[in-house]
């Protein structure tokens, strides 16, 4: 098993919104050894009563179900959905990008920032504080140049994601 | 809408309409007003342990012996921490308890306050679920629930937190009707077409065998009859695990004993050798694989779990049926019988199993006055089975010994700490054995070592007159421990001699225990049978042997097929991949 290919796979988990949830999540991929990449989680209807959290996970592909099976033994857990597997989603994640610099350096962040449909949120005459969202190979990309141009801090969310077409899940 | 009450009463309340009789527990400061509660009434019966480890292991015998749920009662801070190493031996033995843990007033909670540990966050992952009760009104509710999981599904340990302010509140309680959880739904019953599909290949198979587990035995006693009946209609040979001795009756022609690290040779290489695996409430254990990938390489492979989770875990099977073992045998056995199947012809197989049976690899000589660890159990076993003994054990060579040479004809009469492999598990669980079956003879199968981890509990038994015995085999060694040195480890004793040890007769007397001393073989039945002709609580020191082990054995990282049957067969020092496994 731990020979074979990882794959990166994200996982949907919605949950009762009540205390210790999260804990229960994340301590089940510390103690059983998986890997988390990234993690986002919010209350997602209109009664504050179920938690949707997105999971990204990389496994091999009995892994990815040992981790499904495993999250689908907590109590509070309602539906686990292993978004790759079920096909076409969007995923999506946004970064706040901060950048320092004058002159060249600068005007070339912001054109870089124009490309990327970064949107300035916040400025100062020596530095910007970029918003840019899209799938992480283009939160990636962005961070990447912006490094050339004076890069300084970086805060990103994770990835949301949600399935293609017209039905809920 | 009944009237309104404490807590701590509405505690008590819905614990007396859960049909609870014995509480386990030991009383402190976060858990005075149930206490206090409990003393008003006289339905639910407290047994008083002498620590909380000892009270969870003794819920855990009650619940094993009894298909109940085990009830405990601790404290806060140091009683919740203490209760830990029971619960997560409850969690990985599947045992349904409920454990109620005091906890500081909710306006204290997280200021450190004296005798305040975050318990919901300690027992997360060592509890199937937990609670901590903010509010009076959800008590009620709360405890009905925390029952229905802990007994539903794969059973399992719930912890149930109560902060002292929420004991003292009131609120309205009422029992409710049909208890359903909106998240927590176990799938019992199995899909049909799947369990259609095992049928035919169970027909097809010329080397089937079962490999059945403690799943049987948390079906209910229905599961092993069961059983029983699907290897009668099948004529496939049958082995058990550690945990689901007492499925299969010990003497069955088709029962190949127990397999495993310490199996028997014709257990492990039906296994090895079978082409078709039908487990049946077991979970491909590290202690029954050995090496993973020369586990039954030939095999087609079905798994039957009530636990999704178990499926696929460490071995890939070719079917995986999601549900009751109980309730699959039951449909195996009548789409079998409405097929018209008949056994196949299993003679070649069973003419290979009968070679390997000829191994007698649990076979032993005792010669002489030096008693033989295995001798002393078989003798035990002779002498009392007439009487269907429950039979509980440390953690160790004994416990393997037990496991070999006593046999079992019945579920629930064998408790044992399989998966956490818990010293001190014995005894108290003997006592909460002895207390749900209160005519049986309840025996706790020990080791010198590990008797003392939990010996304290003799005053336990002393106090509720409950007539345990307790078998030491006493070798002045942790003997598992010695007997790895031995093998792995060059032969160094690194602190493994069970130095200063206690009179052990004089000990059992000072807490009003009979105590016999057992010297040699010769000894031995005269012993025993002082140990049965008492009817109150018998300590039995058995001198055995100092430096016996206990074979066969798969050492650990190996294959079936590297069982070492003798002494002989070992090396002394073991590789460094070999040393790193457990």
């Amino acid at each position: 098993m731990k020979h074979m290919a990882s794959e990166r796979h994200t996982l949907s988990i919605l949950v009762d919104n009540e205390a210790g949830v999260l804990a229960r999540i994340v301590g089940l991929f510390s103690a059983r050894g998986y890997n988390i990449e990234s993690l986002t989680v919010a209350d997602v209807t209109a009664d504050h009563a179920v938690s949707r959290i997105t999971v990204v996970t990389s496994g091999p592909p009995p892994v990815i179900e040992q981790i499904m099976a495993q999250l689908d033994r907590i109590v509070p857990v309602h539906r686990v959905l292993d978004l790759t597997a079920l096909g076409p989603h969007v995923e999506r994640e946004m970064a706040l990008v901060k950048v320092a610099g004058t002159g060249a350096a600068r005007d070339e962040a912001l054109r870089i920032a124009d490309i990327f449909r970064a949107r300035p949120v916040d400025t100062t005459t020596g530095s910007f504080v970029f918003e840019v969202s899209g799938p992480t190979s283009k939160v990636d990309q962005f961070i990447a140049l912006m490094r050339e141009v004076g890069l300084v801090e970086v805060a990103r969310t994770g990835v949301v994601a949600i399935a293609r077409g017209a039905e809920a899940v | 809408m009944g009237a309104e009450m404490t807590g701590a009463d509405i505690v008590v309340k819905a614990l007396t309409d859960l049909g609870v009789e014995v509480i386990f527990g030991y009383p402190g400061g976060a858990v005075l007003p149930i206490y206090d509660a409990i003393f008003a009434q006289s339905r639910i019966k407290h047994i008083l342990v002498r620590h909380e480890q000892a009270a969870v292991h003794a819920a855990e015998g009650y619940a094993r012996s009894s298909g109940k749920v085990g009830v405990v009662l601790v404290t806060s801070g140091p009683g919740a921490t203490n209760a830990v190493t029971g619960i997560t031996d409850a969690l990985m033995d599947s045992v349904p308890i409920v454990v109620l843990t005091g906890q500081v007033p909710t306006h204290l909670i997280g200021t450190d306050a004296f005798q305040e540990c975050d318990t919901v966050g300690i027992t997360r992952h060592c509890s199937k679920h937990n609670y901590l009760v903010k509010e009076t009104a959800r008590l009620g509710p709360v405890l009905h629930e925390a029952f229905y999981i802990a007994r539903s599904g794969r059973p399992g340990p719930v912890v149930i937190d109560i902060p002292k302010d929420v004991q003292i509140f009131k609120a309205r309680y009422e029992k409710p009707g049909v208890i359903g959880h909106k998240t927590y739904k176990p799938q019992i019953k199995g899909d049909r077409a799947s369990i259609e599909a095992a049928v035919e290949m169970l027909a097809a198979a010329e080397r089937p065998i079962l490999y059945t587990g403690g799943g049987i035995i948390n079906s209910g006693p229905v599961a092993a009859q069961l059983l029983r009946e699907l290897a009668k209609l099948t004529g496939a040979p049958v082995t058990s695990t550690l945990m689901g001795l007492g499925t299969m009756p010990n003497e069955h022609p088709q029962f190949l004993g127990m397999l495993g690290m310490h199996g028997s040779y014709e257990a492990n290489m039906a296994m090895n050798r079978c082409d078709l695996m039908l487990c049946l409430g077991a979970r491909f254990d590290d202690r029954v694989t050995g090496r993973l990938d020369a586990f039954s390489p030939n095999s087609t492979k079905i798994h039957v779990d009530i636990d999704r989770s178990a499926l696929n875990k460490t071995v890939r099977v070719d079917l995986g049926i999601l549900g009751d073992v109980g309730g699959v045998i039951e449909d195996m056995i009548k789409i079998w019988k409405s097929r018209g199947h008949k056994p196949a012809d299993l003679e070649p197989w069973w003419n290979d199993i009968t070679g390997w049976r000829a191994r007698d690899s649990f076979g032993f000589e005792q010669k002489g006055k030096e008693l033989l660890p295995q001798h002393a159990i078989k003798r035990l076993y002779e002498l009392t089975k007439a009487q269907k003994p429950i039979i509980s054990t440390e953690v160790g060579q004994h416990q393997m010994w037990a496991a070999q040479h006593f046999g079992f004809d019945a579920p629930n009469k064998w408790l044992t700490s399989g998966g956490l492999g818990t010293m001190g598990y014995g005894l108290p669980a003997a006592i909460g054995a002895q207390l749900a079956n209160p005519g049986a003879l309840c025996i706790d199968i020990a080791g010198e070592a590990s008797i003392q981890m939990n010996i304290q509990e003799l005053g336990t038994a002393t106090q509720y007159r409950l007539p345990v015995k307790v078998f030491i085999i006493n070798n002045e060694y942790m003997g598992m421990v010695r007997q790895w040195q031995e093998l792995n480890h060059g032969g160094r004793y690194s602190e493994s001699y069970s130095d200063s040890l206690p009179d052990f007769v004089k000990l059992a007397e000072a807490y009003g225990w009979k105590g016999i001393t057992i010297e040699d073989a010769d000894g031995l039945d005269a012993g025993i049978a002082a140990m049965l002709a008492h009817d109150g609580p018998v300590m039995v020191d058995c001198r055995v042997t100092k430096l016996a082990n206990c074979f066969p054995m798969i050492p650990s990282g190996a294959a079936h097929t590297d069982m070492i049957l003798s002494a002989a067969d070992t090396l002394g020092e073991a590789d460094e991949d070999a040393k790193a496994l457990v």
